[in-house]
């Protein structure tokens, strides 16, 4: 292991990550939103446009519904804190031991998880037969894309011999060979449909759709307005931003600061901001494509993943 | 000293009975709960004191049980689980001084509740065969008969009552005669003795006493499939008592099975374990699936105690595996989880049914169908099963978050093995662990947000307030304890790797590095759950200071809009039924949910309905597949067996010739 990093350079990274996922969620949502208009033929609002709406909102008034208890408007705290505290403890922009203290990766999905649920709840707290619905649906979805998830994991961390991301990390750097095995392109597979899932994209979950039959997350947030509404959907692209830096740091990790120090920083910021967007445009194209799948089909999909993973898991075991 | 205030435990114990018997109605219930808080303390005391310092807690008297004696011998691994038994029975005394009807207050079940506490207590201290089989049964016919106590009012209890009677039972005869298997063969009926002898003796027996003993143990830890008995038991016991039995009596399951695998036999081949642990997967697959799908909210925690004990031996079996095939360092590490996870689900358990029971009181009814809206009702219950139920889903910054960590590194560090067993079983049961996680956290979203959100469904939940202040201190003492753990759990991890390693005699170096951050030494793994608690709730500060700061005026009570109707009733909201209805559908396979539609029409045009009724319901597969069938088979053995003894007494005679004739056949 590389000698501790100095305290100044770890709480600049840490800074830089929180701001980077603040700012780069919305603008995240609307280049891809961007991307869908022209590649349907539109031209599409400018990408700041996601960041304007939230300064909307926020100046608008808020609202609680008359049967909602403190959980209402605790909820889309607890979503956003969630994603805040793992913008800091994740290495999405560099890999220093640093970060070992908790840039445990089950506990990036415990935490994902509580934002899940705390949502969950609050669209429970509103008393709509709406609420209820999402909430079902939502926690139905990520309970079964759980599994996928963690043995994905699994297979990842099989090789490294931890969970800890920035020890994985340095590992695929120092054999870059071990990229190419096929459990992590299995891996890969599994865990790129778990981020749909869970981030509510197509083919799991249209954001663009307010048909009751159909919906699942807005079903959940339909009773929030002004700055609720607004940290929700914050929340919600903040997320995607995290999983997706995740996801390119664990498969694609060049470019990663692994030393502290200012030019190492500034490659890693370029690099993770690139691929990030890179994913993002990937991910757009692909939903233009794509229609919903039926709600009971999702779970086909999900045990598809679980098993890919678990492929993974096998194939790191023979293929040492 | 530590033996002076075991015996001061009990006779504190014995007194609390015989108070609660002979004691004029009114001061029975707060004098036995009292002086059973008291014995509960001492014990605690005891506990912390052997776990502290090493030194076993030894009673022997030849006076109270013949021929055998009575002996108690309290080493590390008792204490751990005697500490738990304490500290459940004190909370649920304290609950039980607010508590009110389902027959507790009755001479009969003040005198046995403090009897069934003791026993408790005592269980994890017996080192002789004798001793353990006489406290279990006691402990068993304790439990029934306070399960039983408000049978006359409700016929499903007596039901209840008959199915563990049968099944605890069938348990102890499997437990009497692998332990006697055992007892016999080593020449000696104290537990060290078997522990010293049980290396050699001959593997069959061996093996048979031990797959004996893990069905009588299992089927009090409520393991897949024998555990039809305690989603009917745990829910129909009043209050404090389905806490104990749900926090405490299954501990003792998993303890037994560790006492006598680890302990006694010192370990065993790599199928043994592998049993435990498929046995283990299916328990918490199947527990975690019904728990999401129950609508009946203690019965839904009695299904997650299903889940949760599987986990405990996915842990326990684990550790036996990595011990069976050379990893002593991990074999340690998967126990230390296992029991970890014992002590929080205890914890956790514990407060989540006494919350429950809190509610059935306020609003009269366990149908989370019937209940909402009762978190502004009732704020203080609400809350604890807010933070009670967030354990239970394995979410930071509370306790169960920890041990299903230290359960996934401990798995995640069995492989890369060359050993298929372990290549095998480790992956699968970490997709156990993640599918019941998930699971568990929408149980908690369940129970939660259909019980306490939204709008009242009923007018007793309507009008539901909040329960007397002993209630809501029982479930809450717990409670801070679930948080207390989850953010530092450092206060109980060092009193745990003391017991895994006096069970196993492990000789390998502490195999977690303590403090704040918990990291698995020589591996790679760390987690500071104090720092990501400070973190969330730095986070949540700040988050809620921004929007603090871009409010303008107060927040405006609004109709919920819905998408714009125009009227939101309770009948209009999501029900538990149909929020478990997913899950339902996505398992169908294993849940066999039954569906029964009827249509009448009128009797003008088959278009047109004149009335529907559809009824869904959930039974138990393995009820419903297993035991009925096996009920009736026996039920027909009986009546065809009836018509051999007629009444005649020369068919008696006759009998009584034959079965001499057998005897001296076999004896000669």
């Amino acid at each position: 292991m590389t000698p501790s990093w100095p305290v100044v350079s770890v709480a600049a990274i840490s800074l830089l990550q929180v701001l980077g996922v603040l700012v780069g969620g919305p603008l995240l949502f609307g280049l891809m939103y961007k991307v869908r208009c022209r590649l349907e033929g539109r031209v599409g609002p400018p990408i700041r446009q996601p960041l304007l709406d939230l300064r909307k909102l926020a100046r608008r008034e808020r609202t609680r519904p008359e049967h909602a208890s403190w959980i209402f408007p605790l909820a889309p705290l607890v979503l956003v804190a969630t994603t805040l505290v793992i913008a800091v403890i994740a290495p999405l922009l560099a890999a220093g031991p640093a970060f070992g203290w908790s840039a445990d990766l089950f506990a990036v999905v415990y935490l994902l998880l509580l934002g899940s649920v705390a949502l969950a709840l609050g669209a429970l707290d509103t008393g709509t037969a709406f609420g209820g619905m999402g909430a079902s649906r939502a926690m139905t979805i990520g309970a079964l894309s759980e599994p996928a998830l963690l043995v994905a994991i699994l297979a990842l961390s099989v090789p490294a011999h931890s969970s800890n991301v920035p020890v994985i990390i340095i590992r695929s750097l120092s054999h870059p060979l071990w990229l190419a095995t096929p459990e992590r392109l299995l891996a890969l597979v599994a865990f790129l449909i778990v981020i749909v899932a869970e981030s509510g994209r197509l083919p799991v979950d249209n954001p663009s759709t307010h048909l009751e039959l159909t919906m699942i997350h807005e079903a959940m947030v339909l009773e929030y307005a002004g700055p609720d509404l607004a940290l929700v959907r914050l929340g919600g692209s903040m997320r995607l931003v995290v999983l997706l830096a995740l996801f390119a740091d664990l498969f694609v990790p060049w470019g990663i600061a692994t030393a502290p120090g200012a030019g190492h920083l500034a490659v890693g910021l370029v690099a993770t901001v690139a691929k990030v967007a890179a994913l993002g445009v990937a991910l757009a194209a692909f939903e233009v494509a794509m229609a919903k799948l039926r709600l009971f089909r999702v779970p086909e999909l999900l045990a598809g993943a679980f098993v890919l993973a678990v492929l993974a898991v096998v194939s790191a075991l023979v293929m040492p | 000293m530590t033996s002076g205030l075991l015996v001061a435990t009990t006779v504190l114990g014995l007194a609390a009975s015989v108070v609660g018997a002979i004691a004029p109605e009114k001061t029975r219930t707060p004098l036995s709960s009292w002086l059973t808080i008291v014995a509960c303390g001492f014990g605690f005391v005891v506990a912390v004191m052997v776990l502290k310092s090493g030194h076993v807690a030894v009673v022997h008297t030849d006076q109270l049980l013949p021929l055998s004696g009575f002996s108690l011998t309290l080493d590390r691994f008792g204490a751990l689980f005697m500490a738990i038994s304490a500290a459940i029975g004190a909370c649920a005394m304290v609950f039980r001084l607010g508590y009110d009807g389902h027959g507790l207050s009755s001479r009969t079940a003040s005198s046995v509740l403090p009897l069934f506490v003791i026993t408790l207590l005592l269980v994890p201290a017996a080192s002789s065969v004798t001793t353990f089989l006489f406290l279990w049964e006691l402990m068993a016919i304790t439990s029934l008969l306070l399960v039983l106590v408000d049978q006359r009012h409700r016929p499903e209890v007596a039901e209840a009552g008959q199915w563990y009677a049968v099944m605890t039972q069938f348990g102890a005869a499997a437990l009497l005669v692998g332990l006697v298997l055992l007892a016999t063969h080593s020449g000696s009926q104290s537990f060290s003795a078997i522990a010293a002898e049980s290396a050699h003796l001959p593997a069959w027996v061996r093996s048979s006493a031990f797959v004996l003993v893990l069905v009588g143990f299992g089927s009090k830890a409520g393991m897949v499939p024998l555990h039809v008995w305690l989603p009917r038991a745990h829910p129909e016991a009043p209050g404090p008592v389905s806490a104990l039995m749900s926090a405490a009596m299954v501990n003792l399951g998993v303890y037994g099975i560790v006492r006598v695998g680890d302990g006694l036999l010192g370990g065993g081949p790599a199928w043994w374990w592998l049993l435990v642990m498929v046995l283990g997967a299916l328990s918490a697959l199947f527990g975690s699936l019904h728990s999401a799908t129950s609508t009946d909210l203690k019965r839904l925690l009695a299904y997650s105690t299903t889940d949760n004990v599987g986990l405990m031996l996915l842990g326990v079996g684990a550790s036996g595996l990595f011990a069976s095939t050379g990893h002593a360092a991990l074999a340690l590490v998967a126990l230390v989880a296992a029991l970890l996870h014992v002590v929080f689900h205890a914890v956790f358990k514990g407060s989540l049914f006494l919350t429950a029971s809190s509610l059935q009181q306020a609003t009269g009814t366990r149908d989370l169908d019937q209940l909402g809206g009762l978190l502004r009702r009732m704020p203080v219950t609400g809350s604890l099963l807010l933070v009670g139920g967030m354990a239970l889903a394995a979410l930071p910054p509370l306790c169960g978050f920890v041990s299903e960590w230290l359960l996934l590194q401990a798995m995640l560090h069995g492989l890369p093995s060359s050993n298929p067993s372990l290549a095998i079983a480790m992956p699968v049961g970490v997709g156990v662990l993640a599918l019941t996680g998930g699971l568990a956290a929408l149980t908690f979203v369940k129970a939660a947000g259909i019980g306490l959100l939204g709008q009242p469904r009923t007018e007793p939940a309507a009008r539901a307030s909040e329960v007397p202040r002993s209630m809501w201190l029982g479930s809450g003492i717990l409670a801070t304890l679930c948080l207390l753990f989850g953010v530092a759990p450092f206060l109980v991890i060092p009193a745990v790797v003391d017991a895994a390693r006096n069970i196993t005699g492990s000789r390998s170096t502490h195999p977690l590095t303590g403090g704040w951050q918990i990291g698995l030494s020589g591996m790679h793994g760390m987690l500071a759950p104090g720092l990501l608690a400070l973190g969330l709730a730095m986070a949540i500060l700040l988050v809620a200071g921004a929007r603090r700061a871009l409010q303008r005026g107060a927040v405006r009570r609004t109709e919920a809009w819905g998408s714009g109707r125009e009227l939101q009733t309770a009948r209009m909201e999501y029900t538990a039924t149909a929020f478990g209805e997913p899950v339902t559908r996505v398992f169908e396979d294993v849940l066999r949910p039954s569906h029964d539609l009827e249509v009448s029409h009128f009797a003008e045009s088959r278009y047109y309905v004149e009335a529907a009724t559809f009824h869904t319901g959930l039974d138990d597969a393995f009820e419903r597949h297993g035991y009925r069938p096996a009920a009736s088979g026996l039920r027909w053995w009986g009546t065809l067996a009836r018509r051999v003894p007629n009444g005649s007494v020369h068919r008696y005679l006759a009998f009584g010739l034959v079965a001499l004739i057998v005897v001296l056949v076999v004896v000669g």
